[in-house]
């Protein structure tokens, strides 16, 4: 037994269950906020916008806006997913069972990219209500997908160890997070700052990530997509060595 | 490492030297008053060491029979050796444990709260990490093999931590899958008809109530059929009645060859339920003996008797009494068997009468676990 499948798809499915019994609160909520951010930015403020770089502004806010939810949503459920057993004690269960940290991530993350990847794909079908859009490069819009939710899902699953206390939970996504991306050109191409203000939003992360995803829609970006690219991968090596050095300590999990 | 637990025994009570004094009666209790002249002591509270409160009966400790004698040829089933635990916070938890488990038995590890039984259990099973030691669960290392260790082992843990919103049939499902087993329904359908849990499956687990929620933590652990059965304090808060099904239960695994392991501090859960017992305290295992050997030293009471006149030493006549001499030649003790046809207290009586030794007052007093316990407990403060 080399690799505890049973329990990889157990913990995965247990994970699942839950997003479909809040089928409200994980999916339609979501949903709501996006198609409000389309009434307010796309069609009352955005038609006073002008075209950035060819694109009208109702359609170049898209990226940003899936964007946003991925990261917010990503870190959300995988940070709740570790963090309710350890809330409730039931982490005694996993702790005890023949599953390895590599089992136990993969589950996990996987369960959680999975829901953020589902929304992704809901509030993409749901722009196309309100804006005419066309996907230039499909196939890396797809991988950029798969790639941050997966990214922000170990990010989360960090975060959910780490936090000792619900309001620790909320900490990170409400301090860091969710100030970086709307900061990081959900709403705005950062050319339109002016240069000081542009130099400082290169080293927002996210300003990478939307940049990227951009680009597979519309053909051009902030920065070039190998940039975005090995920025993205460069945060999923961190994440990654992270959760390695958490399972290897037993940090926050094992005394 | 086994000989001192033996000494520790036999000098506890083989010499008499259960210390009275720190068995205080506990008022709140059902039966407050130690009753004065020692004959019938059971039932009753007593507070030791950190004042924690354990409840002690010596009946029922005659029922059941040894088991373990036929299996002890086999190897142990769960071995574990210099285990050590050393707390963050610098708190000894436990202090170089030898403890052999043998394949089949119930063992019931008893100790008074903070001992260290929950952070024995939580080494075997993988929830904590050792300080120091090595564990070895059906054969394998509980560290370098721990999937096949694990995969032997079910864990009912004390506190009932269940999840709220799904249903019995899914979490023991998912247990099942958690520890690497096919899906296999019949398995848990069995399983929780065996827990009378059949006709909760489909509700919420919040709406369940306590010992049903023990009981679905059993069934958990049970599903993946599991040859190692830890319980952690199985009937802590549970009502008599369950108390008692929950040891049908065990009985009922116990028969069908899984090996039992629970933490108690009833002593007459103890002794209800096992085959062998060991005694814990401060992270240290201070007696583990057969319950049969237990019950057989219990079986000793002693007959104490004040002297009118103190005497220097023992008339030869009496030397077949093997009585003992203290308290400056004012106490004479004989220790009998109360199992046995004759006490030979009348021939005793009336030796002494013969011998011109004459006594104001006399009293008896039976060794019972509480002693042991209250005297090895107080022993290794």
């Amino acid at each position: 037994m080399s690799f505890n499948h049973h329990a990889v798809i157990a913990i995965y499915n247990f994970e699942m269950a839950r997003t479909w019994r809040t089928i409200a609160q994980s999916i339609i909520s979501p949903v709501i906020s996006t198609t409000l951010y389309f009434v307010v930015f796309g069609a009352a403020i955005g038609a006073r916008i002008t075209d950035i770089g060819g694109v009208s502004y109702g359609a170049f806010i898209v990226p940003g806006l899936i964007m946003l939810s991925l990261l917010t949503q990503s870190i959300a459920n995988a940070s709740f997913g570790i963090y309710f057993p350890k809330f409730t004690g039931t982490i005694y269960e996993l702790l005890s069972a023949p599953v390895s940290f590599v089992e136990i991530v993969v589950a996990y993350v996987g369960a959680a990219a999975t829901k953020s990847i589902i929304l992704g794909v809901i509030i993409l079908a749901t722009a196309t209500l309100f804006v005419p859009l066309e996907v230039r490069h499909p196939f890396v819009m797809a991988g950029f997908l798969v790639l941050t939710a997966v990214t922000f899902s170990l990010f989360g699953f960090i975060i959910g160890i780490w936090a000792d206390g619900f309001e620790k939970l909320q900490l990170v996504p409400l301090l860091i997070v969710t100030p970086l991306a709307f900061l990081g050109g959900s709403f705005y191409s950062i050319d339109m700052l002016p240069p000081f203000w542009r130099t400082v939003s290169l080293v927002n992360p996210v300003v990478y990530l939307i940049s990227g995803f951009r680009w597979a829609f519309f053909g051009a970006a902030d920065v070039g997509i190998g940039i975005s690219l090995a920025m993205t991968l460069g945060f999923l090596a961190a994440c990654i060595a992270v959760v390695w050095w958490i399972f290897r300590t037993g940090w926050r999990i094992r005394t | 490492m086994d000989t001192p637990h033996e000494a520790g025994y036999d000098a506890g009570v083989g010499t008499g030297e259960s210390s009275p004094q720190s068995v205080m009666p506990r008022p709140s209790g059902p039966r407050e008053a130690r009753p004065k002249d020692k004959l019938h002591v059971r039932g009753i509270h007593v507070r030791y060491a950190n004042a924690v409160p354990v409840i002690f009966r010596t009946r029922n400790f005659f029922a059941g029979a040894p088991s373990s004698d036929m299996v002890a040829a086999m190897p142990p089933v769960v071995s574990i050796r210099n285990l050590s635990k050393t707390y963050a916070s610098g708190f000894h938890a436990l202090k170089g444990v030898d403890l052999d488990i043998e394949r089949g038995e119930i063992f019931a590890l008893l100790g008074p709260n903070g001992a260290g039984k929950t952070t024995l259990i939580s080494i075997v099973c993988g929830i904590v990490n050792a300080s120091t030691g090595t564990v070895l669960a059906g054969g394998h290392d509980i560290v370098r093999d721990y999937r096949k260790a694990r995969s032997e082992i079910g864990l009912v843990p004390q506190e009932l931590t269940t999840d709220a919103f799904e249903t019995p049939w899914d979490t023991v499902s998912f247990s099942r899958g958690l520890f690497g087993k096919a899906p296999n329904p019949a398995h848990i359908e069995k399983v929780l008809r065996d827990l009378s849990l059949w006709d909760k499956r489909d509700n919420r687990i919040m709406t369940l109530s306590g010992g049903m929620k023990r009981r679905l933590l059993i069934a958990k652990a049970l599903s993946h059929e599991p040859t190692i059965l830890f319980l952690d304090e199985p009937t802590a808060g549970v009502d008599v009645e369950l108390r008692q099904e929950m040891w049908a239960l065990v009985r009922g695994l116990r028969d069908k060859g899984v090996t039992v392991i629970l933490t108690t501090h009833y002593i007459e859960e103890a002794e209800e339920m096992a085959d062998r017992v060991g005694v814990i305290n401060h992270g240290e295992l201070i007696l583990v003996q057969d319950k049969a050997e237990l019950m057989r030293k219990l079986g000793r009471k002693q007959l104490i008797l004040q002297l009118l006149a103190p005497i220097a030493e023992i008339p030869a006549s009496l030397e077949a009494y093997k009585l003992e001499l203290a308290r400056d030649g004012h106490e004479l003790t004989y220790t009998y068997d109360t199992a046995g046809e004759r006490t030979g207290i009348t021939a005793l009586l009336a030796a002494l009468a013969e011998a011109g030794i004459r006594f104001r007052d006399l009293q008896t007093e039976q060794s019972s676990l509480e002693d042991i316990f209250v005297s090895l407990v107080g022993r290794h403060k």
